[in-house]
């Protein structure tokens, strides 16, 4: 029952931090996903927790949520030191986590969602519900215990997820990137709510990877790459420019070292390109056109959610347009129209795809790697001829690819799931560029990939380019886009918004055309 | 060596498992396990059983093979019961009512048994494809309509013929019925042949072809076979068709080496067999031949139990237990392998990996 009481008493002193995380390392097979993580987040404060996509965040806060012993390290909460072996754990001991992806039931009301787990704090009857009163007061959530949960919106769940985690006793709470589902108005009432609830004195974990968020509401940040801290600062004196570069560190592709490789000749041509979207009636892309060149790396920047998918998916064949064209023009200039081929027809005219979800899209993950680089080339030498699979042929290629693109494994027998992240992507990088292709789609190539890999990703990336491959690039690592790309198309909404050149822009001012800040509201 | 054992160690386990649980079934009946085991091994040895347990798990291998091409890439064909009969009579009235040459009619009638399940199969994969209406729920409402269909078929009034108190289909002229091999008391089927010619070229397809390698993709991961090229709907229909075909051809050894015409008497639940003995050849057909011998093994051996005054229904038993400890230790021993596989990788790789970790490490001692 104490755990219940916990809101009620007295804050930590100020001189006893609520979280401290010491040298935590934690590895996955071929991976070291944190090591040497060292973090102190004092009582009654809001920590942002800052870093790029894979850089190790949720691993970091998996660990705090006891959902992932660490391999090394020690973790104390108010002082004393704890093992966390389950949620279970971290929820005795004060921690509650409010995950990106609602853990909710939506045809439960309000008070199920709450009660359902923690009967045994205080019952499911009067006590219950006078509890759950009182936090949906300090929350601000403004829904009847008895509203059934599909019948409130976004920003009302997140609160709920909220009260559900302070109705366990949570005084410590890590909110996983809260901002993602939100629109800006909800952002700004969840921020209040974020610091009424500080004054009370609820400490935070803010999760996210979008800086002017973390300096309108934390208190201190800690910056975290490849996987460890790399510093701590207070978000009111720093710049974004200085947060930025601890973000992305040091080991950046430097755009001036390299001549530009770009050609006259057009490769892929988009005219007009528009998506529906489903379910609603804005257009998840909106009127694209643009022209990657052969010997090209055009990069699209944007905040993830903005049609980037989309448009990979559309030029892939994977989702059909609603309207547009896409052509594909060959070496000797003529133009073919691939609006309405299929997946498998585009692949053969020379597109290479690395997707964004590698496990989802890119990889049969139980088969062997010799099959995995059938997957894609099932139609082309050297792993078939005509209706029959060249197993031998398959085999021998794919011992190249391990060979030339450093794939890290025992063999070529052992199965996709087998290999870290960084190696797997390897793997398709390897095979997409060799199918002789004449464009390739990377959509987010390194990401959650070890900066081994990273390296030579890039470096394949850049040769390739350098043959005179067209290339489009997606990314969200906007250094990653700078340092790569000739051209960079900023992507808002559906729509081709902004350009940038990369030699001269920075991660800021792309930033900001990211998020629409220099276009204005245009809804 | 980690194969072998993922693909041996489940079944033996699970057989074993099955042997020692059905014991306890027959103790609690009353009987004593290893008189009864006994007994059921002791009677493939008398007459012509162990003749007929080949016979029966020929049925059983067509069967299962029909379920899982399906199942490899996701599909559960359950209406493999309702195609093969649909096919069997089909192919029946076809059979009876031709006079061709010797092998040209055996093989007509056969071509008509496919087209007639893989028609009849037509129907769940258009819907499925069209319409997107689970091929399970319209597999069994399919497998309800062919009951009327086959006696609409066989009646007086169509195509069947009264003999006694039995109507069925015109009895097949010798020249269109396959030849079985006298062994003992008893007739091998010459389908064992046309079976196994069926499972070759069922692993040929799965292994060395390209539309082969398209189904195990898009079984294993629908959004990669879509990134990869691969028509997710043009498989679902092909591989339904291809899954009816085989369906088709269910019913056959026993209409052409044994009854000769297709009537209201004739043996039905194939099908359903077929999806045990799918699931417990783990959709290989090496597999699902040991899977359909070791069914019907209980199946025919099961009548031997009555003599020593125990149920054959113990045999039902053991059979439903054999397929729920096989899903189960599948299940086990693939996650294990899969854990045990990425460690391995991963010490492997140590060696390499320890040269970039040593900083890491260094940094944290």
């Amino acid at each position: 029952m104490s755990t219940a009481e916990a809101p009620a008493e007295a804050a930590p002193d100020r001189g006893t931090p609520a979280v401290q995380l010491t040298g935590i390392t934690k590895r996955f097979p071929g991976v070291v996903a944190n090591s040497d993580v060292n973090l102190t987040v004092a009582a009654g404060e809001v920590h942002a927790i800052c870093g790029e996509n894979g850089a190790g965040k949720s691993t970091l806060m998996k660990i705090l949520y006891g959902m992932q012993p660490p391999d090394e390290g020690e973790i104390e909460i108010n002082g004393e030191p704890i093992k966390l072996r389950n949620p279970q754990d971290a929820i005795k001991a004060g921690i509650g986590m409010v995950h990106q992806h609602f853990m909710l039931a939506d045809n439960l009301t309000v008070g199920e969602n709450v009660f359902l787990g923690a009967e045994a704090l205080h019952g499911i009857g009067r006590a219950a519900r006078a509890r759950l009163a009182e936090l949906s007061r300090q929350t601000g959530l403004n829904a009847d215990a008895n509203t059934l949960l599909e019948e409130l919106g976004v920003a009302d769940r997140q609160r709920v997820e909220i009260v559900k985690v302070l109705y366990r006793g949570a005084k410590i709470i890590i909110l996983d990137e809260p901002t993602a589902v939100l629109v800006p108005q909800e952002v700004d009432a969840l921020f209040d709510t974020v610091r009424s609830m500080k004054a009370q004195g609820y400490t935070f974990l803010f999760i996210s990877h979008k800086l002017d968020e973390v300096r309108a509401i934390a208190d201190t940040v800690t910056v975290i790459r490849r996987g460890t801290t790399v510093g701590t600062a207070d978000p009111k004196t720093i710049t974004s420019r200085q947060l930025a570069e601890m973000m992305v560190g040091s080991e950046l592709p430097s755009p001036e070292t390299r001549e530009s490789t770009v050609t006259e000749r057009a490769v892929l041509r988009l005219t007009g390109l528009t998506l529906r979207a489903e379910g609603s009636d804005r257009n998840a892309l909106d009127d694209i056109t643009f022209t990657v060149h052969a010997g090209e790396v055009l990069g699209i920047a944007g905040v993830e959610g903005n049609g980037q998918t989309e448009l990979v998916e559309t030029i892939m064949g994977m989702r059909k347009a609603s309207g547009g064209k896409i052509e594909l023009v060959d070496g000797d200039g003529k133009a073919r129209d691939l609006t309405k081929a299929g997946t498998l027809a585009r692949r053969e005219a020379g597109i290479g795809y690395i997707a964004e979800d590698r496990t989802r899209h890119s990889l049969l993950l139980t088969q062997p790697l010799w099959a995995n680089r059938i997957l894609g080339y099932q139609t082309r030498p050297p792993v078939s001829k005509g209706q029959l699979l060249d197993i031998a042929g398959a085999r021998e290629d794919t011992a190249r690819i391990v060979r030339e693109y450093d794939v890290r494994t025992p063999g070529i027998d052992v199965p996709a799931a087998a290999l870290s992240g960084g190696n797997q992507q390897k793997l398709i990088v390897g095979r997409e560029l060799s199918g002789e292709p004449v464009l390739l789609i990377a959509s987010h190539p390194t990401r959650g990939v070890d900066v081994g890999a990273q390296a030579l990703i890039w470096e394949q990336l850049r040769q390739a380019r350098a043959a005179g491959l067209a290339v489009l690039l997606i990314s969200a690592d906007l250094d990653e886009l700078i340092g790569l790309s000739d051209t960079i198309r900023v992507m808002l909404r559906g729509r081709l918004v902004s350009e940038a050149d990369p030699a001269t822009v920075t991660p800021q001012e792309l930033g900001s055309a990211m998020t629409g800040a220099e276009e204005g509201e245009d809804q | 060596m980690t194969s072998w054992r993922t693909k041996l160690l489940p079944p033996l386990l699970a057989i074993v498992f099955a042997v020692l649980l059905s014991a306890i079934a027959l103790i609690i009946s009353g009987a004593d396990p290893l008189d009864a085991y006994g007994t059921m091994i002791g009677q493939m040895f008398k007459g012509s059983t162990s003749v007929d347990t080949v016979n029966l798990a020929t049925v059983y291998y067509l069967s299962g093979l029909a379920v899982a091409i399906g199942f490899q890439m996701n599909l559960f064909n359950i209406g493999v019961e309702g195609q093969y009969r649909f096919a069997a009579v089909v192919a029946a009235i076809a059979g009876g009512a031709l006079k061709l040459p010797p092998v040209i009619h055996t093989v007509v009638i056969l071509l008509v048994a496919v087209l007639a399940g893989a028609a009849y199969a037509s129907i769940p994969a258009v819907l499925k494809v069209t319409r997107g209406v689970s091929e399970v729920i319209s597999t069994i409402m399919l497998n309800a309509i062919v009951a009327g269909i086959i006696a609409f078929l066989i009646n007086a009034d169509q195509f069947g013929v009264q003999t006694g108190n039995n109507i069925g289909t015109r009895i097949i002229e010798p020249s269109g019925r396959i030849p079985g091999i006298p062994i003992g008391q008893g007739t091998l089927f010459g389908f064992v042949f046309i079976a196994a010619l069926i499972g070759v070229a069922y692993w040929f397809m799965l292994n060395r072809t390209r539309f082969g390698f398209e189904l195990k993709a898009s079984g294993e991961s629908t959004t990669a076979a879509a990134a990869g090229g691969v028509n997710a709907k043009k498989m679902t229909l092909i591989a339904m068709l291809l899954s009816g075909g085989v369906a088709g051809l269910v019913a056959m050894p026993e209409l052409l080496g044994r009854d000769y015409n297709y009537g209201i008497t004739s043996t039905q639940m194939y099908g359903f067999t077929g999806i045990a003995v799918a699931l417990l050849g783990r959709n290989h057909p090496g597999g699902i031949a040991l899977g359909a011998l070791l069914w019907a093994f209980l199946d025919t051996s099961a009548v031997s139990l009555e003599q020593i005054h125990v149920s054959k229904e113990i045999a039902t038993i053991m059979q439903g237990i054999i397929v729920l400890s096989v899903v189960v230790a599948y299940e086990i021993v693939r996650r294990a392998d899969l854990a045990a596989e990425q460690r391995r990788v991963g010490r492997a790789l140590a060696a390499n990996g320890r040269k970039s970790a040593s900083v890491a490490d260094g940094g944290a001692v």
